[in-house]
C-alpha cells in the first residue's frame, strides 16, 4: 500500500520546489558547525566565515561530538543536517593537541559527502584587528572578485583540491546581472609554500583613472589566516563523473544520412527505391487504358470465350 | 578569453583570476607575530629576529595584496570594457558570462517530466491553453463573481432558480447551469448534486495520483512529493488497526515487500501474542500463521488417575536414577562439557609441566579439576546433579 502525499498549501509546495534541483546551479549554502573542543581563534574563525557568507549561511553552535568527516560512520549527522538545511558545503571546525585550529570544508552531491578538505588556520587575523575607514567596508551579499596566486596551485594536487573548493565557498550566487557600483570585496589566496595558502579578504576602492576602467585598491579590511593543508580526500571517479555532468552534455544524436565535409559544407543523402515501371499509374490516363472500356472489352472477351466452350463441348 | 599579453587565467562569469607564474620565495620556518620574551638578554637577540621575522611578514602580504591587485584590475578591465552594460537606476548593469570553471553540482540533474493525460490529449486535439479572467459574469444575480470556490458562479450551494417542463413524464430541469443530467419525478436534486460533484473531486484526485504515480515510474517524481508506506507493523496492531506511516526518502520509490516478508513478520506478530497466535481474530481468508509457537504442557497438580498421576510417576523416576547406586554411572562423560574442559586441561597441564621440568622448575600442582574426583563428589550431592538431568 503506497501513498503519494503532497502538499496541500501552495507556500508549502513553493518552498519544497525550491529546494529541488535545477537544471542549472546558482549557488551553494554553506552549514556552519563546531566538533567537541574549539579553540578562542577557531570560533572566531568560524563566525567570521558565517558573516562574509551571511545571506547563505547556516551557523550550528552546538558541539556536535558524533561528526568525523574522514572515519566511515561520522558522516551520518552531516548527511542528515544536509537535506534539513539545504546546505551542500559544510565547514566544520574542531580543536585538538593533534590538529590544532581544524576545519575540515567538504562538499555534498545529492545530500551525501562528495570531497573534503582539511587545513589548519594558524596566524589568524579578526575582523577586529584591522583599522581602516568605514566607508569603503564591504556589504553583505555583494558578489566578490576571487584571485589565486602562485604556481602551487596549478602543481601541487592538495592545493588544486582547496582552490576548487575555496572557489566554491567563497563565490557566493551564481547570477546575470551585477551592478558595477556594488563591486566592493575581494578575497586573495596566494600559495606561499607547497602546503600554506595565505587567504585574506580585502575590500575594493575604485580610484579614477583615466579611462573607463577605475583603479583598483585593495584594502585589508576582513579576517586573514593562513591554512596549512593536513588531510583531502577527492570524490571517486563514478561520483565525480555524476556530479559533473551538466545538461548540455547531453550526447548528440547522430542524425543518419548527414555528412559533412570542409569544402562542400553538410551534405545529405537520399536513398530512392528502383522505379517499377509496369506498376506505376499514368498520369494521364489514355482513352485506351479507361476502365470501363476495359471492363466492357473483358466482358466481351469472356462471351465469347464461353461460347466458343460451349460449341466446342457441344 | 584574452588575447592581449596578460598571462593570467581569467574567468569572468565567476570574477575569478588566476596567476600561476608567480613564485613566492622560501620563506623562514616559522612567520611570527610579535610573541612574547621572557628573557631580557634573550631579548636583545630575539628583537633582532622579531624584526626581521616581522618584516618578512609584512612583506610577504605586501607581495600578496600587490598581486592580487594586479589580478583584480584584470578582471575589472574585462568587466568594464569588453561586456556590453546598460544602464540602470543603481548603476550601469553588466551581463556577466555563465561561469566556465566545471564544480561539481549539488544535487542530481533533474529529469523532465512526462505530460499528464490531459497534456498529451490537449497536443492530440491541439487545444491550447487559454487565459481566463478573474471574474465572470453571473446571469442570475446579475453579478461579477469568482469562477470557482466561496460565492462563485454556478456554484452548487446556490438555490438554482429553474422551470420544470413536463417532457415525456420526466422533469428535465433546465437550470442556468447547463447540466445535461436528467432528474425523474420524485427525485431530490440537490443530494445529487452533492454526489455529482463529489465524484468529479474525486476522479480529479484518482487521476492527479495516477500522473503522479507515471512520473514516478520515471524517476520524475517532483521534490514536493513523499512516499509513505503503511509499514508492516500496522500487523502487530491486529486488534486495534493504528497505520504506522514510514516516510521514506523522497526520490527513492518503495521497496515492494514481498509475500514472503509479509508472512514472516505476520507470523513473527502472531507468536509474540501470550497464545502463539492461536486465537487471535483473523482476516477471512487468511491461513494460520506460519511460525507456530511454542507450547508448554503443565500437567495438573492433583492427583488421579491417568493424567493426574502422570507427574507423579516422573519425579518417581527422577529420584529413583538419582539414589540408585549406579548414580555415578548416569553423568554421560562424553555429552558433559566438563569432559572436554577437563581432557583440554589435562592436555594444557602435561604440557605446562615439561616445559616447567625443562627449565628446572617445580611443576605446578593443578588445581584443576580431575574427571573421577568430580564424579564422586557429584554422586553425594543430589541438588546439582538432578537440576543436570532435567535440563538433559
Amino acid at each position: 500500500m503506497m501513498k503519494i502525499k503532497t502538499p496541500k498549501k501552495g507556500r508549502v509546495k513553493r518552498e519544497l520546489d525550491k529546494r529541488a534541483p535545477k537544471l542549472v546551479e546558482t549557488g551553494k549554502k554553506t552549514l556552519i558547525l563546531q566538533g567537541t573542543k574549539t579553540s578562542g581563534t577557531l570560533n572566531s574563525v568560524l563566525s567570521e566565515i558565517y558573516h562574509l557568507k551571511k545571506g547563505g549561511a547556516v551557523r550550528f553552535t552546538r558541539k556536535n561530538d558524533n561528526i568525523r568527516p574522514f572515519e566511515s560512520g561520522g558522516e551520518t549527522s552531516l548527511e542528515f543536517f544536509s537535506p534539513k538545511t539545504d546546505c551542500s558545503i559544510f565547514v566544520y571546525g574542531s580543536h585538538s593537541k593533534k590538529r590544532p585550529n581544524n576545519l575540515v570544508i567538504g562538499r555534498m552531491y545529492d545530500h551525501h559527502v562528495y570531497d573534503l578538505v582539511e587545513v589548519g588556520v594558524e596566524n589568524f587575523k579578526s575582523i577586529e584587528s584591522f583599522t581602516y575607514d568605514k566607508k569603503i567596508a564591504p556589504r553583505v551579499g555583494s558578489k566578490p572578485f576571487i584571485a589565486f596566486v602562485g604556481e602551487g596551485f596549478e602543481n601541487v594536487d592538495e592545493l588544486k583540491h582547496l582552490k576548487e573548493v575555496l572557489l566554491d565557498l567563497l563565490r557566493g550566487k551564481v547570477v546575470e546581472n551585477i551592478n558595477l557600483a556594488g563591486l566592493d570585496r575581494a578575497y586573495v589566496c596566494t600559495a606561499i609554500s607547497s602546503n600554506k595558502v595565505y587567504l585574506t579578504h580585502c575590500a575594493l576602492r575604485l580610484k579614477k583613472s583615466g579611462t573607463v576602467v577605475p583603479r583598483m585598491e585593495l584594502v585589508e579590511v576582513g579576517p586573514s589566516m593562513d591554512l596549512v593543508v593536513r588531510r583531502h580526500r577527492l570524490p571517486n571517479e563514478g561520483l565525480r563523473k555524476e556530479a559533473m555532468k551538466t545538461a548540455k552534455d547531453q550526447p548528440k544524436k547522430k542524425v543518419k544520412n548527414v555528412s559533412s565535409d570542409a569544402i562542400q559544407g553538410t551534405i545529405g543523402k537520399i536513398y530512392i527505391p528502383d522505379q517499377k515501371v509496369g506498376e506505376m499509374a499514368l498520369p494521364n490516363k489514355a482513352k485506351g487504358v479507361k476502365r470501363e472500356r476495359r471492363e466492357a472489352k473483358n466482358k466481351d472477351a469472356n462471351e465469347h470465350a464461353s461460347k466458343k466452350q460451349k460449341e466446342e463441348s457441344e | 578569453m584574452e588575447e592581449n599579453q596578460n598571462p593570467f587565467q581569467l574567468e569572468v562569469g565567476n570574477l575569478l583570476a588566476f596567476n600561476h607564474f608567480h613564485n613566492f620565495p622560501s620563506l623562514p620556518t616559522s612567520r611570527l607575530a610579535p610573541f612574547v620574551i621572557w628573557s631580557s638578554k634573550i631579548n636583545r637577540i630575539a628583537m633582532h629576529y622579531d624584526t626581521y621575522f616581522l618584516q618578512t611578514w609584512y612583506e610577504l602580504v605586501k607581495e600578496c595584496l600587490q598581486e592580487g591587485t594586479k589580478l583584480v584590475q584584470v578582471v575589472a578591465d574585462s568587466l568594464f570594457n569588453l561586456l556590453p552594460s546598460s544602464q540602470d537606476v543603481d548603476g550601469p548593469l553588466v551581463k556577466l558570462p555563465p561561469p566556465t570553471t566545471k564544480l561539481p553540482r549539488e544535487k542530481p540533474l533533474p529529469k523532465p517530466k512526462p505530460p499528464t493525460k490531459w497534456e498529451e490529449f490537449a497536443k492530440k486535439k491541439g487545444i491550447k491553453k487559454r487565459k481566463r479572467d478573474k471574474v465572470a459574469w453571473d446571469e442570475q444575480t446579475g453579478t461579477w463573481k469568482r469562477r470557482f470556490g466561496y460565492d462563485s458562479v454556478n456554484d452548487d450551494k446556490d438555490i438554482p432558480i429553474f422551470e420544470a417542463k413536463m417532457t415525456d413524464g420526466e422533469y428535465r430541469m433546465d437550470f442556468l447551469i447547463t447540466t445535461n443530467t436528467t432528474y425523474h419525478p420524485g427525485e431530490d436534486p440537490f443530494p445529487k448534486r452533492q454526489d455529482d460533484k463529489k465524484k468529479r473531486v474525486e476522479k480529479q484526485e484518482k487521476n492527479r495520483l495516477q500522473n503522479l504515480k507515471q512520473a514516478a515510474k520515471l524517476g520524475a517524481l517532483p521534490r514536493s512529493c513523499l512516499w509513505v508506506s503503511m509499514v508492516a507493523r500496522s500487523l502487530f496492531y491486529k486488534h486495534h488497526f493504528r497505520p504506522n506511516f514510514r516516510v521514506l526518502r523522497e526520490d527513492a520509490p518503495p521497496k515492494k515487500v514481498t509475500k514472503d516478508e509479509l508472512g514472516n513478520v505476520a507470523g513473527m506478530a502472531a507468536t509474540s501474542t501470550a497464545s502463539g497466535g492461536k486465537f487471535d481474530r483473523k482476516l477471512p481468508g487468511e491461513k494460520p500463521a506460519k511460525k507456530q509457537g511454542k507450547h508448554r504442557k503443565f500437567l495438573p497438580v492433583v492427583e488421579g488417575s491417568g493424567i493426574g498421576s502422570r507427574e507423579k510417576e516422573q519425579t518417581e523416576n527422577v529420584l529413583n536414577k538419582l539414589i540408585s547406586e549406579h548414580s555415578h554411572e548416569i553423568l554421560n562423560l562424553d555429552k558433559s562439557y566438563s569432559h572436554d574442559v577437563t581432557m583440554h586441561n589435562v592436555k594444557k597441564e602435561k604440557k605446562a609441566r615439561n616445559r616447567k621440568n625443562q627449565e628446572g622448575k617445580s611443576s605446578s600442582t593443578s588445581n584443576k579439576l580431575k574427571p573421577k574426583k568430580q564424579l564422586h563428589k557429584k554422586g553425594a550431592k543430589k541438588g546439582p546433579g538432578s537440576s543436570k538431568k532435567g535440563k538433559a
